[in-house]
C-alpha cells in the first residue's frame, strides 16, 4: 500500500536525533510488548502479515506514536484479526468465561533454540529465476493496496541485477495468507541518479532486494 | 481489501471525543504501560504466552545479544584473512562459527568498506536490522528522519553523524526490503598492527557496523 511507512526519499522529517548510551528498552512496558509480540508470533500468523499490521495504522498515528506504541497497536490488531481475542477482552484485559484456552507456543526453555534457529524465509524449492546477474531490469510501476516490499521510490526505475539471493517467500501474498508463492530475490543496483536525478552523486548507488514479481526486463 | 480500522484508533477517538464516561465498561487506560499490563494478563489467561518465556526474551536482548557480537565478527575478520574470506562469501555460516545466528539474521550479508567504497544500511519500509550481531536497533535507526533520507541524501546523513566522505568515494546504500540482513565490515584503523583481536573488538562501534561511522583509534578523530 502507498502508506506513510514507505518513506524512502521523503523530505521534512527533521534532523536525526541520536541518544548516547541508549537503553535497549526505555520503559519496562516496551520490553513486555516486544516479548509479547515475539511470544505470540510462535506458530500464529506470519511476519509479513504482522508488518502489514503496522502499515495499516492511520498516517497521523504512525508518525505520532513511538516505535513500541506501534508494536502495541499492532499486537492488539493481530489478536483481534486472528480471532484470538475480542475487542472487549482487549479493553478489559480479561478473557471471556467461555472463550477458548490455548497452550503457549513458546515456553522459557524453548527461547534460546527458537531465537538461534530463527524463522528462515528462504525456501529450498526449485523455482527458475526470471533474471540473470548483470541483466538490466525495471522495477514494475505497480501500486498494490495490500502489503508489498517494493518501495515507491524505485517503481519504474531501471537497475542491474547484482546478485541472486535464491528463493524466498513472497510477502505480498503471504501477508494475506494467500500462499508463500516462493520466488527468486535479487539484489538490484540502482544508480543514485536514476532514482534522484542530477542532484545525486554520479558515484553513488542504492541496492534494493527485489522479488521476481517486482521486476520486468528492461532491455539494453 | 476491506478497510481495517485499528482497535487503537477506535479507542483513541472515543477518548478524544470524551466518550469514556459514557462507556465505562469500555474504558481504556491511555497509558501504554497499563494497556500492555492488561494485554499480558489476557494473553497469559488465554494460554497464548508463557510469562517466563517473556522474561527470557527480554533478558536475551537486554543482556546477551548486542553489538559486541558484531564487533567480535569484525575483529576476527581483521586478524584472520581466511575468516574474512568466509565472511564475505557465506556470511551466515561464518557468523555462526562465532555462535551468532537466528531471528532477524537468518540470511546475512557482509559489506566491506574500503578507501573508495562506503556502505550504509537502512530499512526505509520498517526497521529491519541484523539482531544476532547488533541486537535491537536504536531509536534513530527506526526513525522517520533516518529512513526517509538515507536513500536520497546518504552523504548528508553521514555528515550529520560527523563523517565527511570525499567526492570520489562510492556510497552504496542498502535498503533492507527483503529477509537479507546486512552487516558492514568497517575499515581497520591504522596503525593497529600491534593490537590483539580483543583490543580491536573493543574499538568497533555499533554505528560503524551500520555504516554511519568509521572505526577510529582512541584519541584520533574521523
Amino acid at each position: 500500500m502507498n502508506g506513510i511507512h514507505d518513506m524512502g526519499g521523503m523530505h521534512g522529517m527533521g534532523p536525526i536525533e541520536v541518544e548516547e548510551n541508549e537503553p535497549v528498552f526505555h520503559h519496562p512496558w516496551e520490553g513486555r510488548v516486544f516479548a509479547l509480540s515475539l511470544g505470540m508470533r510462535a506458530g500464529r500468523g506470519n511476519l509479513d502479515n504482522s508488518r502489514h499490521g503496522i502499515e495499516l495504522l492511520p498516517p497521523a498515528d504512525y508518525l505520532r506514536l513511538s516505535y513500541y506504541e506501534k508494536w502495541l497497536a499492532r499486537l492488539e490488531w493481530r489478536l483481534f484479526h486472528l480471532a484470538l481475542a475480542t475487542a472487549d477482552e482487549i479493553r478489559n484485559g480479561k478473557a471471556a468465561p467461555d472463550s477458548p484456552r490455548f497452550t503457549p507456543g513458546l515456553t522459557a526453555d524453548m527461547v534460546p533454540v527458537m531465537l538461534g534457529r530463527g524463522g528462515p524465509a528462504r525456501r529450498d524449492v526449485a523455482v527458475a529465476p526470471r533474471f540473470v546477474v548483470n541483466e538490466r531490469v525495471r522495477a514494475r510501476n505497480i501500486h498494490p493496496t495490500g502489503h508489498t516490499r517494493l518501495p515507491r521510490y524505485a517503481r519504474g526505475k531501471v537497475g542491474t541485477i547484482e546478485r541472486d539471493h535464491g528463493v524466498f517467500v513472497f510477502p505480498d501474498t503471504n501477508a494475506r495468507f494467500e500462499g508463500e508463492k516462493p520466488q527468486h530475490v535479487y539484489s538490484v543496483r540502482f544508480a543514485a541518479r536514476e532514482l534522484w536525478g542530477d542532484q545525486a552523486s554520479p558515484h553513488d548507488a542504492v541496492y534494493i532486494d527485489m522479488w521476481d514479481d517486482y521486476l520486468e526486463h528492461a532491455g539494453t | 481489501m476491506t478497510p481495517v480500522r485499528h482497535i487503537l484508533t477506535e479507542m483513541e477517538s472515543a477518548r478524544a471525543q470524551g466518550h469514556d464516561h459514557d462507556h465505562e465498561h469500555q474504558a481504556v487506560p491511555s497509558d501504554p504501560a497499563l494497556r500492555v499490563k492488561a494485554l499480558e494478563s489476557l494473553l497469559v489467561e488465554k494460554g497464548l504466552v508463557d510469562p517466563a518465556a517473556l522474561d527470557a526474551l527480554i533478558d536475551t536482548y537486554e543482556h546477551k545479544v548486542g553489538p559486541r557480537n558484531g564487533a567480535r565478527v569484525v575483529a576476527r575478520a581483521w586478524v584472520d584473512p581466511a575468516y574474512k574470506q568466509r565472511l564475505l562469501t557465506n556470511a551466515s555460516a561464518a557468523i555462526a562459527e562465532l555462535g551468532y545466528s537466528g531471528v532477524q539474521g537468518e540470511q546475512m550479508l557482509v559489506l566491506e568498506n574500503g578507501p573508495k567504497v562506503h556502505n550504509l544500511v537502512v530499512c526505509t519500509l520498517c526497521s529491519c536490522y541484523p539482531w544476532p550481531v547488533l541486537g535491537l536497533p536504536p531509536v534513530w535507526y527506526k526513525s522517520a528522519p533516518y529512513r526517509s533520507r538515507a536513500v536520497i541524501d546518504p552523504r548528508g546523513v553521514l555528515r550529520e553523524f560527523g563523517l565527511e566522505l570525499e567526492d570520489d568515494v562510492e556510497v552504496r546504500v542498502w535498503d533492507s526490503t527483503a529477509e537479507l540482513r546486512y552487516l558492514v565490515l568497517p575499515e581497520r584503523p591504522a596503525p593497529s598492527e600491534s593490537m590483539t583481536e580483543e583490543e580491536l573488538a573493543a574499538l568497533v562501534t555499533r554505528n560503524s557496523m551500520i555504516g554511519v561511522a568509521k572505526v577510529t583509534l582512541p584519541g584520533v578523530s574521523a
